[in-house]
């Protein structure tokens, strides 16, 4: 027996290392869902000790954070080792829920793991000043929502599915609404729980479709029977339109993306955190899931869809993200433009993997992986980053901030590695995925479609602007809240981020650079992922420290040598330049050009900064000022860029429903005789059907 | 020939049934609405029991004497001594005049026997000829309780209306199974109580049992 299922393994696992690895006793499924109990339990005990906070904050906090470092190595395991499933003995009656752990939901379960680690290592940090009972709460909601994530991972049955998805975005919504006396976060929560139910009745209805009624043979709602079941092209498509529907809610896919730029300002920093890095990948999971695993059929139009929208949220994303002044807003929208590229590399795997190019779709897929964990890593660590700058400073507007590395040098270091992680710089992790999904899109020109053939490049375009624009985003984001003069004279009193929320930045930073420096060991670990969903891996053609996704001669990166000559350049400049001008320091004022008068309100602001911006992609955006006159004595300046698409789209709806509502509320009388009325005559006409 | 006789009977008393529904429907004073409430309830358990002694459904017995002993005195009773307790035996105004509404009632009759002719073909029982008759009192009684402003004269016609789908139930299909009846008895006298006592509060709170006061209550 044991042996048999070595050899099993050995196949599976046999690209990875080459030693055999032998099947553990307990497979990483017993595991996991063990982790799952494990973080429930810490929901419990968060609820029962609620009176107190030195409790939570030094116990069940850093108590959940070890879950998420053992999920990260199921993960991993998960990875190598042949799918396991079981049936819970629990769930709605008669219908037990079924788990199972592959490839593609251990990758997701690591991704899960890593970042939930680094992040609850710094909640445990951030929470500490908190009240005991709303910490109390706020710890049950944490966990609750870790769990329901790993749930979502693991499900294997529509129900359990939906039943962990509903748990993830009820936990979630109530740690956005954590300090739920201030109204505008009761706004923003409701905004996202009501985009997340109507994405999830898109779910709902995506299951009932791939349940596959009119087959026959399936009718069950387990994920095995959705394999089995036989999909006619057309009820996969609305299958497909409903899934991209419903998970594009939760990733926030333009146009249903309103929720994210209110919900994450609204939320604790390393909800935030966890939502943006972890929570919007459960999405991207939810999607390869349906349409590579379940879906029988895929057609290439899928795919130009999900392209479309990709590109037309990481434009949208990173154009809004450059006329932000709020942190926080900023790295929302910020999100909407990393989702964007993912879901833009998932079309284009769509594409290819129709056009049976399998080669191009393992490398967009194993770019869109690999993006995904990187999103991961540098968001949480800069939503992190910001949630420390926020607890020392108490200031989301970065119009009060400024010259903060001086007063918080491990915050302000540690963030530059994620901004230079995010606008996708060598050697770390967001090059190498960003140059990855540009090396498929400068491979398409293969493809038998001559139309897409031409689009294509306009899109790879795209991914290039939105990239650039994602560095200049950085470079505002970084340089007004980091760089330059404090902007108050409080701001010198700021105190860097204790120890916790030290190593949860560090751990994050730490795997930005490492998955930047050794990008073809992940290429590697990412083949199971991209064996199971399209039958084919990325080959790495070139020696372990160099990553060359088709052929070395094409294309080929490798970090460590780019490291090495960046870091050479960087030493030789900085003794070169001492050794040359014998140290000859001199201390004055930066930028002091011959201005006797210069204090900080005269830097560049967030405003500033992003003006040229909003003057060039001023049709996207509706921006609503206000300005003083000259001889105001309180001289205020406001301005506000709104959406537009939440004027076109969403408001007419809203007011449509307000209408229809009011008109129907005039049926309300309040006289019993008029309801009475309305039963006799629906009575009357029932009747007259039934004989007519 | 004694099916006949005794169906003739039946008929009689349904025939009875319909013009106590009518005389509801002009009815003003509330202790006669009781009154003629106590004496639909005799005629329907007089018409359940022939109905029993004629074609050997030995149920029938059983609700019959349910019938006897909830709507002709529990029933009643109660209601009388709400009305004592409550002091609110006055003449009630309709709000549409008794002769229009006697109109309806009649177009409303001629859409019951309509209505019931396909179904009482259908039916196999003895007394389906009746069926129209039961299907008009429950309309009869559904536009007295549209017809009134007072919570009394509702309650009353929401039993009458019972009456009326119970006597429908007899005719068409001998009755529901016992079970069902026990279930609706049941139901009917809980909703009894719970409407007594939100008499009294509906009164303590508008100082009076007219519903046109709990217009107030709709949202704005």
């Amino acid at each position: 027996m044991g042996a048999g299922r070595a050899l099993v393994v050995r196949s599976q696992c046999s690209w990875a290392i080459g030693w055999v690895r032998p099947v553990p006793e307990t497979a990483p499924l017993d595991w996991a869902w063990g982790v799952v109990l494990y973080w429930l339990a810490l929901a419990a005990a968060a609820l029962a000790g609620r009176r107190q906070a030195a409790r939570i904050t030094r116990w069940i906090l850093p108590l959940g954070a070890l879950g998420g470092l053992l999920m990260a190595g199921i993960g991993a395991t998960a990875l190598m080792l042949p799918p396991s499933a079981f049936v819970l003995p629990m769930g709605l009656p008669d219908l037990p829920f079924h788990l199972r752990l592959d490839a593609l939901s251990g990758f997701f379960l690591l991704l899960l793991g890593v970042a939930s680690f680094g992040v609850t290592l710094h909640a445990t940090g951030y929470f500490r000043a908190l009240a005991a009972v709303p910490l109390a709460e706020l710890a049950l909601w944490y966990h609750l929502f870790l769990a329901g994530m790993a749930l979502v991972l693991l499900a294997d049955d529509a129900y359990a599915f939906m039943v962990a998805w509903e748990v993830m975005a009820l936990a979630s919504y109530f740690l956005v609404t954590s300090d739920h006396a201030v109204p505008e976060i009761r706004r923003a929560g409701f905004l996202y729980l009501l985009i997340a139910h109507v994405g999830a009745v898109a779910l709902l209805l995506c299951f009932g479709v791939l349940h596959g009624g009119e087959s026959g043979h399936a009718r069950s709602y387990a994920f095995d029977a959705m394999r089995l079941a036989e999909t006619t092209p057309a009820w996969a498509s609305v299958a497909f339109l409903l899934a991209l529907f419903g998970f594009g809610a939760k990733a926030g896919l333009v146009p249903l993306h309103v929720w994210l730029p209110e919900a994450h300002p609204a939320a604790p920093s390393p909800v935030s955190a966890l939502m943006s890095g972890v929570m919007l990948k459960t999405a991207i999971y939810g999607l390869l899931r349906v349409t590579f695993d379940l879906l029988g059929v895929t057609l290439a139009w899928w795919g130009v869809l999900a392209l479309a929208l990709g590109l037309a949220s990481a434009l949208y994303g990173v154009i809004f993200a450059a006329v932000q002044s709020d942190m926080k807003r900023l790295l929302a929208w910020s999100s909407i433009e990393n989702i964007g590229l993912i879901v833009a590399g998932f079309g284009l795997t769509l594409i290819f993997h129709v056009d049976g190019k399998p080669m191009l779709a393992a490398l967009t897929l194993t770019a869109l992986l690999y993006h995904a964990l990187n999103h991961a890593l540098f968001k949480g660590l800069l939503f992190i980053g910001t949630g420390s700058v926020l607890h020392a400073t108490g200031e989301r507007r970065m119009g009060r901030l400024g010259g903060l590395i001086r007063t918080m040098p491990w915050t302000a270091w540690l963030t530059l590695i994620g901004a230079l992680a995010i606008a996708g710089l060598p050697p770390l992790n967001g090059f190498v995925s960003e140059w990855l999904l540009l090396q498929a899109f400068l491979l398409t020109p293969g493809l038998d479609r001559p139309y897409l053939n031409m689009v294509i490049p306009v899109a790879a375009a795209v991914v290039v602007l939105a990239a650039a624009l994602a560095a200049y985003v950085m470079v505002k984001f970084y340089g007004v809240v980091f760089l330059g003069r404090p902007r108050d004279a409080a701001l010198q009193q700021a105190h860097d981020a204790g120890w916790p929320e030290r190593l949860g930045m560090l751990w994050l930073a730490a795997g930005c650079v490492l998955l930047g420096l050794f990008p073809s060991f992940v290429v590697e670990g990412l083949a199971p992922v991209t064996r199971q969903l399209i039958g084919l891996a990325l080959v790495n053609d070139g020696n372990p420290l160099l990553l060359a996704p088709i052929a070395a001669e094409r294309a080929s990166y490798a970090p460590l040598l780019f490291l090495g000559v960046v870091v050479t350049v960087t030493v030789a400049v900085f003794f070169g330049v001492r050794r040359l001008f014998h140290g000859r320091v001199r201390r004055a004022a930066p930028w002091d050009c011959g201005y006797p008068e210069q204090d900080a309100c005269m830097q560049d602001s967030a405003e500033g900064f992003g003006q040229p911006i909003r003057h060039i992609f001023s049709a996207f955006m509706r921006v609503e000022r206000h300005t003083p006159d000259p001889f105001d004595r309180h001289p205020e300046y406001r301005g506000d860029s709104r959406d537009r698409l939440w004027l076109l789209l969403y408001r007419p709806v809203g007011e449509a429903v307000a209408w229809l509502s009011e008109r129907t509320g005039r049926l309300q009388h309040g006289r019993i005789q008029w309801y009475l009325i309305y039963s006799f005559a629906t009575l009357i006409v029932l009747l007259v059907f039934v004989t007519g | 020939m004694s099916l006949t006789y005794h169906l003739q009977v039946v008929n009689l008393l349904a025939a009875l049934l319909l013009l106590i529904a009518f005389a509801m429907l002009s009815q003003r004073r509330i202790v006669a609405l009781i009154t003629l409430l106590a004496w639909q309830g005799v005629a329907l358990a007089a018409s359940t029991a022939i109905v029993a002694w004629s074609t050997g459904q030995h149920h029938l017995y059983g609700s019959a004497a349910l019938t006897v002993l909830l709507k002709v005195i529990v029933i009643p009773w109660y209601f009388f001594r709400l009305v004592r307790r409550l002091e609110m035996d006055r003449e009630v105004e309709p709000m549409i005049n008794v002769p229009t509404t006697m109109l309806i009632g009649i177009a409303l009759v001629i859409f019951a026997f309509n209505l019931a002719l396909p179904i009482a073909q259908m039916a196999g029982t003895v007394t389906r000829s009746t069926l129209g008759i039961a299907l008009a009192s429950v309309l009869l009684a559904f536009l007295m309780m549209i017809t009134r402003s007072k919570a009394m004269p509702q309650v009353i016609g929401f039993l009458a209306m019972e009456n009326g789908l119970f006597f429908a139930a007899t005719s068409a299909t001998y009755g529901m199974p016992m079970v069902v009846e026990l279930g609706v008895a049941l139901d009917v006298l809980v909703a009894l109580f719970v409407l007594g006592i939100f008499f009294f509060h509906i009164r303590e709170t508008f100082d009076s049992l007219d519903l046109k006061h709990m217009e107030k209550l709709k949202e704005r």
